[in-house]
């Protein structure tokens, strides 16, 4: 109990102190879980959608591997990258390696599925609704997609915080490809992982206050964005 | 913009569902224009044969020819649903949605949605949250939305179930004065009094076939099959 008020303590310390290497692990977190999310989010939304508007043969077994997908072991993800990436693999001359740039290719990896997932549920539900509407009005699959994606984009939000939460809680795949190099790839998470196997529990737990307080913070910055609780009629 | 009326010519078309003959056989010619009522009881085919003529229903055998290109006719038609659809967005963006997809000028887009909001009478709820809206509402909506691309013709099924006295007396003096500016209105019902009031012919439909044709007056006065006598007279048929 004593080492969670510690903890909090040393969390508000390094906060109302401005405290360098907090800001900057925190600073990287947010770079690299939001290009990630921003990317997979791009992948995604119109990949859920096109699935629930679209009849094609191997339909229900894209969205049974896309489902399945949701569950990809982080850590395996981390050492396919890291073979793609590695001095002898197919990507090694890209040297992308232990950069922030990998971490966020390990992300969109693991958050593509969820995304597309979710989107692919609550797509299927709106099209539904939309269905007869838009074919009567002859629209192409771009404008059936883009009207499905505008006309549900409250609901999308929550498929991309819910990548957003998977992406900047993840250490697994981000530890492998990313190595933890302080002042280089070390986030919230990682750097959470190397105090708590130094023993430095209240430093590691403050580190993860601050991780669940931005987590909290991004959230409702985007659901005030959204407008999503005055407009909650849709 | 194709000019003068539409014609639409079936030739032997049949529609089954699950091997179930739903419509059909089916031959017919037909000049649109004026008000089309297409008359039957519940499961006569009636919504069948709008969704065929509007080509969103897959006919098994059989062929249908517009007088003009099948993606020219659907370009001049437009379709309510029985239940209105309306989007999740306001009033006024439901409204401008068919003219933006078809690259309607911004300003040109304004102005026909001020116009058609006032014809519909939801000139005040532009900004509302088109979901907010009362089921009569929604309908009138739904026929402005449709009817704002000025459609050759506008399919109607059923637009009036379950809406209240005064809804319907709105959406009917909306669908005359589309007449008058010459849409041809093509309506499903199996409400004999609204048939009356805006036919000016009629097709009567009956175990998915077309069983008679003609003009309003001949058909509510003098029908020439026993079993159209006996749905003017209310009785149960199949």
């Amino acid at each position: 109990m004593n080492e969670i008020f510690a903890g909090l303590q040393e969390a508000f310390r390094l906060i109302f102190t401005f405290d360098s290497d907090l800001i900057e692990i925190t600073l990287r977190s947010l770079q690299v879980s939001v290009t990630a999310l921003l990317i997979a989010s791009a992948l995604a939304l119109p990949l859920g959608t096109w699935l629930a508007i679209r009849r094609f043969r191997y339909r229900r077994f894209a969205i049974v591997v896309l489902n399945a997908l949701m569950g990809l072991p982080p850590v395996v993800v981390g050492l396919m990258v890291y073979l793609l990436f590695s001095r002898s693999g197919p990507f090694g001359v890209m040297g992308l390696l232990f950069t922030p740039t990998a971490m966020i290719i390990a992300q969109v990896i693991i958050i593509t599925p969820l995304i597309a997932s979710i989107t692919h549920q609550a797509m299927r539900e709106l099209w539904s609704e939309y269905h007869d509407l838009l074919i009567s009005l002859n629209t192409t699959s771009l404008q059936r997609i883009t009207a499905l994606i505008w006309d549900g984009r409250r609901t999308l939000m929550t498929a991309s915080l819910a990548g957003f939460g998977r992406g900047i809680g993840e250490v697994g795949a981000i530890m492998i490809v990313g190595g933890n190099i302080d002042h280089v790839t070390r986030v919230l998470t990682t750097a959470i992982a190397l105090e708590t196997g130094k023993g430095d529990f209240a430093l590691a737990l403050s580190l993860g206050f601050v991780l669940i307080a931005l987590t909290l913070l991004v959230n409702f910055v985007i659901h005030a964005l959204s407008r999503t609780e005055r407009n909650s009629t849709w | 913009m194709v000019r003068g009326p539409l014609s639409v010519s079936l030739d032997s078309i049949t529609v089954r569902r699950n091997g179930k003959l739903v419509l059909g056989p089916l031959d017919l010619d037909m000049e649109t224009g004026g008000i089309i009522i297409v008359l039957g009881p519940n499961g006569a085919g009636k919504t069948t044969f709008l969704k065929v003529l509007h080509g969103v229903e897959r006919i098994s055998d059989g062929e249908m020819h517009w007088s003009v290109s099948n993606v020219q006719a659907r370009e001049e038609q437009a379709y309510v649903f029985q239940s209105p659809i309306v989007l999740r967005r306001s009033v006024g963006q439901n409204l401008a949605y068919p003219l933006k997809l078809i690259g309607t000028v911004k300003s040109e887009i304004s102005m026909r949605v001020r116009l058609w909001a006032r014809k519909i009478g939801l000139e005040d709820a532009l900004e509302l949250p088109a979901t907010r809206l009362s089921g009569g509402e929604k309908q009138k909506l739904a026929i402005g939305r449709a009817l704002i691309r000025m459609p050759k013709v506008l399919f109607l099924d059923e637009p009036c179930a379950n809406l209240d006295g005064r809804s319907i007396r709105e959406i009917e003096a909306l669908l005359r004065e589309a007449r008058l500016a010459g849409t041809c209105i093509i309506m499903a019902t199996h409400d004999l009094g609204q048939a009356k009031r805006l036919a000016d012919s009629v097709l009567f439909f009956l175990g998915g076939r077309l069983h008679e044709q003609g003009p309003a007056s001949a058909f509510f006065n003098i029908p020439s099959t026993s079993e159209a006598q006996s749905f003017l007279n209310g009785d149960i048929i199949e």
